[in-house]
């Protein structure tokens, strides 16, 4: 067994893993956090972005013991004093969501491209998206949200 | 105080998205269960192959495994094969599908053992462990390969891979058809596709052994027919099973089904007396949930020298897999009632050919024989255009049948209820500025430009609403269409709706709480809304074939009516009025002439609640179920056109317009059903 000290949504957490274990499957069954969620066994889908040290990765790419003495923000830590983000506002507001499966991952990617470009054209979302596949929505709505967290649309479409 | 608000047609935002976009959906890898084991599956890597041998001696050993059975040691668990519900001719070749299987492996994923441990990756630790031997067979991949002569057998005893052949009979005219001054024999392939939903599936079965008693969660649309099926291969007993469809996340047809890893996690339940969990891997996904499609369609034209066209022939070649998984063999027919689309033709045939391959069972995916029906007959309108060197808008124009507003009786036999074809055609040719781009496009040709464009059209008429219980039963498919709600109102105003659609994505919750607020006169947010748990849940026949707002959608207003004509008699009541003296109003029931003179559905629910002072022989509590047996399928149309810009150098793409025109009946949020057409496309 292998011990991982991270800090996650803020709150320091430790356990003891087997030294194969993702850093996805430390989140959600070592540590409860099921809001990141596993789409795929091959690092295609995006479904479990987080944040690490404040820049989206696709949890299932990392083994939990690569996130040693480091910073995950996963899902759970979004909303604060129980208000939605504004990104998680913006998806609701938008219909960015429908399933719902990928949409973690999505908010988790846009929280971090949000940061690196706060002001992006439509054509940049949709390119930063690149790595998170969604099958409901064919994406539209998706990228209305964003620019919408990002101020660059009026808001709500309807 | 009454409601006034009208919720029906407006962009409500989403009742379901709180917890979805704060991490706290209910997907079922989010549960576990207190003494849970997982489930691992050893699948066969041949797509065709005889199991010689199967040991799990190695699997026992391995630290975690918990145990290790081979389709042999599980054969006592199956009261029956999985579910077919859809044995479409008489003479149909069928072979039991077990959860296991025994003799050969049919596809690559074909599962031989299952092994249960500790954790997921020890089970799959213990899976790599059993030992199995395989005598390599020829495979047939191809469906033209497997009708010829000396093809492999996928299943030996039926004694062919050709094992159900339907046909629609035609219709109108033949001696037409022969006599036509043009004739066009065209082929068109609608490959394999996956439903590819991003939640792969999975399913958690809990038992309570002392009552044999079991609640699977699973990933599907269909929790109620999973139940009555899924009794029906393990043995237990429906009204000791309740299936539960969590939050699942999309589907498209891939979750309409019931899958061997359902039967053998409630089998295992049973053996071990433990919960038992199975979540789908991305590889298994594209392996083992079914796929759609896989059809070769020979289509003939025939038409006059005017573009006017005059019939279709239409045979296909139907790719079935390896099995026939719930609805297999009654896909394709799905297309067979809508390939004329929206135009007058004289003289119809149809007919199709399901073959065996040692391929994923295919099966119902988005939209399911219909689409593959549009995309055939509209390369064939286009074909003949380009044959008579007619501009391809033009040959729609002079062949949709004219606006009618009543039943309309078409050549396949089935009644279209209505239909206006040509407006949203030249809606959609105006939005797409379809005129402009066409003489763009002459010029580019004429100039030999590097950038050329492309337009693309595609009206449509759809089989929507499945369906009226009748018809399905003269097609022979096993179960009736119609669908059920129940409407509850709490004592303390709010109500409670459950209905008998299974939503993954479509926004029930939402939908259903506008139409029962308007016509309660409560808000949505008054309104929960409860699916998907065949324990709490009428019984209904689930989410798929664009049925649930058309067939649940009018059943719940069916239990409003009831709700209201109930509540009516007490308001008459307590308002010592006759009741013909009330009137539904602003969200309330009103005496004419007497403002005072009012109740409110929420009142009148305490009233029916607390039962202290009701009318004789009214009884107790404001609750009502209806079911609702469509009359028709609904039948929508439209068009679509896309302008596309294609580098001739480079041959990259660009989408210049893509415009949709359906029709979508009442729009009851339009925000959903905008989201729903753009998921679509």
């Amino acid at each position: 067994m292998a011990n991982v000290s991270v800090t996650v949504n803020g709150v320091a957490r430790e356990a003891d893993v087997e030294p194969r274990t993702l850093l996805v499957y430390f989140l959600r069954e070592t540590l409860g956090l099921t809001g990141t969620n596993v789409g795929c066994d091959t690092s295609s889908c995006g479904s479990c972005t987080v944040l690490l040290d404040g820049e989206s990765v696709k949890a299932c790419t990392l083994l939990a013991v690569q996130a040693e003495g480091r910073e995950v923000t996963t899902i759970e830590g979004m909303a604060s004093n129980g208000q939605m983000h504004p990104i998680q506002e913006a998806f609701r507001r938008n219909h960015g969501l429908q399933c719902g499966f990928c949409t973690p991952g999505m908010i988790m990617a846009a929280a971090s491209y949000l940061r690196e470009n706060p002001s992006p054209s439509e054509g940049e979302v949709r390119e930063s998206l690149e790595g998170n596949l969604c099958r409901c929505t064919g994406y539209h709505n998706i990228v209305q949200s964003i620019l919408d967290a990002a101020g660059q649309t009026a808001g709500a479409k309807a | 105080m009454a409601v006034t608000e009208r919720f029906v047609g407006q962009p409500v935002l989403r009742k379901e998205d709180a917890p979805l976009l704060q991490g706290q959906g209910s997907f079922v890898d989010n549960m576990s269960i207190a003494g849970m084991v997982h489930m691992a599956i050893v699948r066969s890597p041949f797509a065709h192959a005889r199991v010689v041998k199967v040991d799990v001696s190695k699997a026992l050993e391995m630290p975690g495994v918990i145990a290790a059975w081979s389709a042999t040691d599980l054969t006592d668990e199956w009261a029956g094969p999985l579910p077919m519900v859809w044995p479409i001719t008489e003479d149909i070749k069928t072979s039991d599908h077990w959860p296991l299987t025994k003799d050969k492996a049919r596809f690559q994923g074909d599962g031989v053992a299952v092994v249960l441990g500790e954790s997921r990756g020890l089970a799959d630790d213990g899976a790599e462990a059993v030992d199995v031997e395989y005598d390599a067979l020829p495979a047939v991949l191809d469906i033209e390969d497997a009708v010829r002569d000396g093809a492999p057998l996928v299943h030996d005893e039926l004694g062919t891979n050709a094992v159900v052949h339907w046909s629609h009979g035609g219709g109108g005219d033949q001696s037409l058809f022969e006599s036509a001054p043009v004739k066009l024999k065209l082929r068109y392939e609608a490959p394999r596709t996956t439903p590819s939903a991003i939640e792969p599936r999975g399913a958690l079965a809990s038992p309570v052994p002392s009552l044999g008693e079991f609640t699977l969660w699973t990933s599907t649309q269909i929790p109620h027919i999973a139940r009555v099926t899924l009794s029906g291969t393990t043995g237990i007993p429906e009204h000791k099973l309740r299936i539960v469809a969590p939050d699942v996340g999309g589907s498209f047809g891939g979750k309409l089904d019931v899958y061997a890893e359902e039967a053998l996690c409630l089998a295992l339940a049973r053996k071990t007396g433990r919960p038992v969990k199975w979540i789908e891997s991305r590889s298994e996904n594209y392996s083992v949930t079914i796929h759609g499609r896989g059809v070769i369609h020979d289509i003939e034209v025939a038409a006059t020298e005017g573009g006017k066209i005059l019939g279709f022939h239409v045979t296909e070649l139907c790719d079935m897999g390896a099995y026939f998984q719930l609805l297999t063999p009654g896909i394709p027919e799905l297309g067979g009632w809508v390939y004329m689309g929206p135009y007058d033709t004289q003289a119809y045939w149809y007919e199709f050919t399901g073959i065996m391959t040692n391929m994923t069972p295919t099966d119902a995916v988005r939209g399911a024989g219909r689409p593959e029906a549009t995309y055939v007959l509209e390369r064939a309108v286009d074909a003949l255009a380009r044959h008579l060197e007619m501009d391809p808008a033009e040959v729609r124009r002079i062949n949709f049948v004219p606006k009618f507003t009543e039943d309309r009786p078409s050549l396949m036999g089935l009644n279209v209820d209505s239909g206006d074809y040509l407006p949203a055609f030249e809606r959609a040719l105006e939005l797409a500025e379809y005129d402009q781009y066409r003489k763009e496009q002459a010029s580019r040709r004429e100039n030999g430009d590097i950038k050329q464009i492309g337009i693309g059209l595609s009206s449509y008429i759809e089989m929507c609403g499945l369906a009226p219980s009748n018809i399905l039963g003269a097609l022979r498919y096993a179960a009736g269409g119609w669908d059920a709600a129940q409407v509850r109102c709490q004592p303390s105003g709010k109500v409670t709706l459950y209905i008998g659609t299974s939503p993954h994505g479509q926004g029930h919750d939402t939908t259903w709480a506008q139409i029962t607020a308007d016509e309660l006169g409560v808000t949505p947010d008054d309104i929960e809304v409860l699916h998907g748990d065949t324990a709490t849940t009428p019984l209904g026949m689930d989410t798929y074939g664009s049925r649930s707002i058309a067939i649940g959608g009018a059943a719940l207003h069916y239990a409003l009516q009831k709700i209201k004509d109930k509540a009516r008699t007490l308001a008459a009541h307590e308002l010592e009025v006759s009741e013909d003296d009330l009137r539904f109003e602003d969200g309330a029931f009103r005496v004419q002439g007497a403002p005072d003179k009012v109740r409110t559905i929420p009142e009148l629910a305490v009233s029916a609640w607390t039962a202290h002072n009701l009318p004789d022989g009214f009884e107790p509590d404001l609750t009502a179920t209806a079911t609702w047996d469509p009359k028709n399928f609904t039948w929508p149309y439209g068009t679509h056109v896309c302008v596309a810009e294609v580098d001739t150098e480079t041959g990259r793409t660009e989408l210049l317009r893509y415009v949709a025109v359906d029709d979508c009946g009442v729009v009851i949020n339009p925000m959903i059903v905008d989201g729903q057409v753009h998921g679509g496309i």
